[in-house]
């Protein structure tokens, strides 16, 4: 590969740019991330600060481990809309049962339905074939469902967010949110499947080209059984971790507003939709872009609709452009 | 008769045709004129150009150079349409209609008058259709004779159909050939592409022969013309290529069983009755024209598809396969000829070649033992596969690609490797490469069958060269007579003995065979 010392002058330096990107995709995302901290710290001096700072890890990394299960998913081709109604659901669960049985069992208690729709999904999208969209969206509406019904059942008993979760969710330790000691293992876990494990060779293999993974002799379904399977207690960690940092247990729709937030820092994290590539580091930089983004768009005091419609534009912006400058074609 | 044809002006008159894509010259120098009432056979080997002849004719090309007239006057033709309004209406061999459209409304799209349709479906011996019908309901023999109906509904001057009775039962290609005759009866004209002689010899007037993108030659259809044609084919390449490599088949021990047995094997109307032997060490090949069922023999020893009847063993024992995983268990392993279908085109050389570690449920944990690393690191070496460009595979070169699909059954030593025309498109020195690989892996005990369009692999590779034709294996050559006009006339399904009195094509046998 040419370096910039390289004497060859029909390399054009947009070009040399153009490849360097494409073999460090990272880069422009930092920068990115980089130059909204700065624009907000122009827009309002003296925001950026230790606080700041830890509050803006708080509120990503919900949304980054909800963007795990997307990333995943979508290494394959495929995307899992029932997230954000698993982690309500385990959220809640956990919450009402946590006053009864302790935290231990509530927890165990709040995964169940993360599992039971895990397999669900995976079962009709890696047997009978169904449109991960369409599959995980349909599971989603009947988790949502049964939840309401569920609500009505444990009205009485009333909800409890275990003390461990809040610490988690919102504590703070030498300036360092608790929330990391959390994260940091899950996103090593994820990083490790998809780098280093056959599995997640697998993933990738499937969403790159499905005949050749079959022709080397992969199962599909058993791929995309523990795939969705992964995705939904993933999604379901999420929601437990979220509802300490939301401390709002009875609400029905708690993660409902990070399920799109959750695609789009896959999306913005160079995750392709159609598969085969991508990876959960770039998820991460992007679900810290799409929290700063809001708090830049916060104190913008703008009104909510105008807030919605820029936020939309900016993430197809920087969408399009983040292909254009790492595709190497 | 005769004399009456030579006179008429042709209606389709193409010459100096020729087509090419960047550097590849698909088509030279084309030329095929086409008499008023005529049944016009186009023929030439795998690779000959005729797909690319038929493509310009009806307009899905356009071609580089070239002439067309059409009842002598130019023709100009950009599209499907153009070509059909100008009475050239082709029936593919895959069936045209929309499967989602009832066929009503498929007639409708191409403006086709439903009576005459009706009354051909019902002269082509299809009594009881319901127009109705999803296209995709309809078997696809059936398909196959709408396609004709609609073709003819319009009345057209010319009539070109590509391998028409291949999917066909005998009783439906009968009355195919029967219309088509009456076509030409009323001075109608037919461009017949077939691989089948006993139908060109009872059905066609003249045969235009295409070699290498060029048209070498017209000739009457009369008793014997097989043999020229097969000539003309050939042209001068007279095989002069020793085998690589004496076959090591003799060698076998007595009693030891083959590794690979196919007994009777059948799949849909595709593939028939076909049986034969693969043993350790050997490079049996494979030679067939285009769709001759060996698409479907190596799906079924792949595990891709199901054989509808028939054995297949593996070291003696039955083995029925359904999934690859399957048949990679036994040891066997499918390198598809379209690179495209075994590589993953965005991922490195080196997760190419250990994808086959990973896919079992066992091996989805931590990659990374030294068994893995190293047989990829060797098999990469033996290949010498350039790895400069290793981040993507689609950054390769093709033949770079191709060794890659086969480094992949190296590094997990699979013990059976089935190759499917590996060679395509790539350039001769990895050709070289590759056959040179192949032999060695023989020489190691393992066993390949090989499929390929170019013939003169046979010699080159293999111990054998298993023919066939019309999803039947028609014979079975030793190496030493396996040259490429042996082969090219078995393909056809012509008989081995008859060339014996024949000119040219008598002393190339008998060179090849040493005097039989």
């Amino acid at each position: 590969m040419s370096s910039v010392t390289s004497p060859t002058p029909q390399v054009s330096l947009g070009r040399r740019v153009k490849r360097f990107m494409s073999d460090q995709p990272l880069v422009p995302l930092i920068i990115l991330l980089i130059a909204l901290v700065i624009v907000l710290q122009i827009l309002r001096p003296g925001i950026v600060n230790e606080r700041w700072l830890a509050n803006t890890v708080k509120f990503s990394i919900p949304l980054a481990l909800l963007a795990g299960s997307q990333t995943m998913t979508m290494l394959t081709g495929g995307i899992d809309l029932s997230v954000s109604t698993v982690a309500t659901m385990a959220a809640f669960i956990m919450a009402s049962q946590a006053a009864a049985h302790g935290a231990p069992v509530a927890v165990l208690l709040a995964l169940l339905p993360a599992l039971l729709i895990g397999i669900a999904n995976g079962i009709g999208a890696g047997v009978f074939r169904v449109h991960p969209l369409i599959m995980t969206l349909g599971t989603s509406l009947i988790g949502a469902g049964c939840l309401q019904v569920y609500q009505r059942t444990v009205i009485a008993t009333g909800t409890r967010i275990p003390d461990l979760f809040t610490w988690l969710g919102t504590g703070v330790t030498w300036g360092i949110p608790n929330a990391l000691a959390l994260f940091i293992p899950v996103a090593a876990l994820i990083l490790f499947i998809q780098k280093r494990t056959g599995f997640g060779r697998l993933l990738y293999a499937l969403g790159d080209n499905e005949k050749a993974a079959r022709l080397s002799g992969a199962h599909y379904w058993q791929v995309i059984l523990a795939l969705y399977v992964f995705s939904s207690l993933l999604a379901g960690v999420a929601g437990l971790l979220y509802v300490g940092l939301i401390r709002a247990p009875s609400s029905l729709s708690l993660a409902e507003p990070l399920l799109l937030p959750s695609v789009a820092a896959a999306v913005v994290g160079g995750t392709s939709i159609f598969g085969g590539r991508g990876g959960y580091t770039g998820t991460i930089v992007g679900a810290l872009i799409l929290t700063v983004l809001t708090t830049l768009l916060t104190i913008l005091q703008m009104p909510e609709g105008a807030r919605r419609v820029l936020f939309g534009a900016i993430i197809l912006l920087v969408t399009a452009v983040y292909l254009r400058i790492t595709e190497d074609r | 008769m005769a004399e009456q044809i030579v006179t008429t002006q042709p209606v389709l008159d193409a010459t100096g045709v020729a087509k090419n894509y960047g550097a590849v010259a698909a088509l030279r120098n084309a030329s095929l004129s086409v008499l008023p009432g005529e049944v016009h056979a186009l023929m030439g080997a795998n690779g000959a150009g005729k797909s690319t002849l038929v493509k310009i004719l009806t307009g899905a090309v356009r071609p580089s150079a070239g002439d067309i007239l059409i009842r002598g006057k130019p023709l100009d033709v950009r599209s499907p349409a153009q070509a059909r309004r100008a009475g050239l209406v082709p029936v593919y061999q895959e069936p045209a209609l929309i499967p989602d459209l009832d066929i009503v409304s498929n007639l409708r799209l191409t403006r086709t008058p439903v009576e005459p349709f009706r009354n051909w479906v019902r002269e082509l011996g299809v009594p009881d259709l319901d127009l109705d019908d999803l296209a995709r309901d309809v078997p696809l023999a059936i398909l196959r004779v709408l396609d004709l109906a609609r073709a003819l509904a319009v009345q057209p001057d010319v009539l070109l159909l590509d391998e028409m009775t291949a999917a066909l039962p005998a009783n439906l290609a009968e009355r195919v050939l029967d219309v088509v005759r009456r076509q030409a009866a009323a001075g109608r004209s037919v461009i017949f592409i077939s691989h089948r002689f006993v139908e060109i010899s009872a059905l066609c007037d003249r045969a235009t022969v295409l070699r290498d993108g060029e048209t070498v030659g017209v000739v009457d259809i009369e008793p014997g013309v097989e043999e020229k044609i097969v000539e003309l084919m050939l042209g001068a390449r007279v095989d002069r290529s020793r085998p690589v490599s004496a076959s090591q088949v003799a060698a076998r021990q007595p009693g030891e069983k083959p590794r690979l047995s196919v007994r009777n094997l059948s799949i849909g109307t595709k593939l028939n009755d076909v049986s034969f032997d693969l043993s350790n060490g050997e490079v049996a090949g494979v030679v067939a024209l285009e769709g001759q069922g060996q698409d479907e023999l190596f799906g079924a020893l792949a595990g891709s598809i199901r054989p509808a009847g028939g054995t297949i063993e593996v070291d003696g024992r039955a083995v029925r396969f359904g999934h690859p995983a399957d048949a990679i268990q036994a040891g066997i392993a499918y390198v598809p000829g379209d690179r495209a279908e075994a590589l993953l085109m965005q991922r490195s050389v080196r997760e190419n070649i250990a994808l086959p570690f990973s896919a079992r449920l066992r091996n989805w944990g931590p990659i990374g033992s030294q068994r893995e690393r190293g047989a990829v690191s060797k098999a990469i070496e033996r290949l010498q596969i350039d790895t400069r460009a290793q981040g993507e595979v689609q950054r390769l070169s093709g033949g770079n690609q191709q060794k890659v699909t086969i480094a992949r059954w190296v590094a997990a030593d699979a013990r059976t490797i089935l190759c499917f025309d590996p060679t395509r498109g790539i350039d001769v020195g990895t050709k070289q490469e590759i056959y040179k690989l192949l032999r060695e892996l023989a020489g190691q005990g393992k066993s390949i069958l090989f499929y390929t369009s170019e013939l003169e692999e046979v010699r080159r590779v293999c111990d054998r060269a298993i023919v066939i034709f019309s999803g039947r294996v028609v014979d079975i050559l030793p190496v030493e007579i396996a040259d490429e006009a042996a082969l090219t006339r078995a393909s056809y399904g012509l008989p081995r003995g008859a060339a014996a009195d024949v000119g040219i094509l008598a002393d190339a046998a008998q060179k090849g065979a040493g005097a039989p």
